[in-house]
């Protein structure tokens, strides 16, 4: 382990804004496209049943 | 085993499925292991300070942002050779993602270059064939999008992701071909590596993770896409879609 403490680690010698943001943001852009396929696939799984239903 | 048969969008829907949870287990496992030694084991750098760390996400997401955008040219090139539909649905399912890492590669870019170089945007190569790429990915999407003709918009799109796969060598080389303030490449196929092992293998890790990342979300977009375009031919039996079947 390289840190001495965990606000040592949080300051990242004063680069923290800039380092966590990069991380953070990166981060929720990832989890938003998986939650964004998940609303997606749903919402073309229900159009499909119901064109099978118009259907059959 | 016959691979030809999955060059048909139904018949590849539930193999992708099967292929998700498995790329998605592995880039959670690599970034997980790669945030543990660029963020706690890796030591300070000599020059930048802990703001190298950004290097983490910024390099891994910067390499899927042109590899993305070469392998969508490719699927281009494939569908229009060959007049393919799962092809072209590759391309649709590729450009989000590669969009999404060229944004994170542009805003981490900024993140690093406020405190070592003291601006958030500088007009040099690098970045601005950078940007050129973000516009790329976001006119492929649209002239998608701006066609009703579903074929007609697969043809255009095609064309332009594959025309512009020109930018990414000049994006690869601009900081050689031009004196920039961007840094050169720390890792090359042609030098050893500028960079200490430790540090390139959390770097490395990181983008295999990314890279598996996309796979899984690719291939999850691409379903949907299949159940979007390919609807009707859902009524097949048996039809390969269970999640749909079953309210039969």
């Amino acid at each position: 382990m390289y840190w001495g403490s965990l606000s040592e680690f949080l300051e990242m010698g004063g680069y923290g804004l800039y380092v966590w943001t990069s991380f953070i943001i990166t981060a929720l852009c990832m989890v938003w496209e998986i939650l964004a396929l998940w609303r997606r696939r749903t919402a073309a799984i229900a159009e499909s049943r119901n064109i099978m239903r118009s259907i059959g | 085993m016959n691979w030809s048969k999955y060059s048909a969008p139904l018949a590849f829907y539930p193999l992708a499925g099967k292929m998700i949870p498995w790329f998605g287990t592995i880039a959670a496992l690599a970034i997980a292991v790669g945030l543990y030694i660029g963020l706690l084991v890796a030591p300070t750098d000599f020059q930048q300070g802990e703001a190298y760390r950004i290097i983490f996400v910024h390099v891994p997401a910067a390499w899927m942002s042109m590899f993305l955008y070469v392998v969508m040219a490719v699927w281009a090139a494939v569908g229009l050779g060959l007049n393919a539909r799962l092809s072209f649905m590759m391309t649709q399912a590729i450009a989000p993602t590669g969009a999404m890492f060229t944004f994170l590669a542009l805003l981490t870019g900024a993140m690093w270059g406020k405190p070592t170089w003291g601006a958030w945007w500088v007009w040099d190569a690098r970045l601005t064939s950078e940007l050129i790429l973000l516009f790329q990915y976001a006119g492929v999407m649209l002239l998608r999008t701006s066609i009703d003709d579903q074929r007609r918009a697969d043809r255009a799109s095609g064309v332009c992701a594959l025309v512009g796969v020109v930018n990414i060598p000049i994006i690869y080389f601009s900081v050689q071909w031009w004196n920039t303030l961007h840094q050169g490449a720390s890792v090359s196929m042609t030098a050893a590596p500028k960079m200490a092992t430790i540090m390139l293998t959390g770097m490395l890790l990181m983008t295999f993770g990314f890279w598996m990342y996309s796979l899984a979300v690719i291939l999850s977009r691409v379903r949907c896409v299949i159940l979007e375009r390919e609807s009707l031919q859902l009524w097949s039996k048996p039809s390969p879609v269970p999640e749909v079947v079953e309210v039969r």
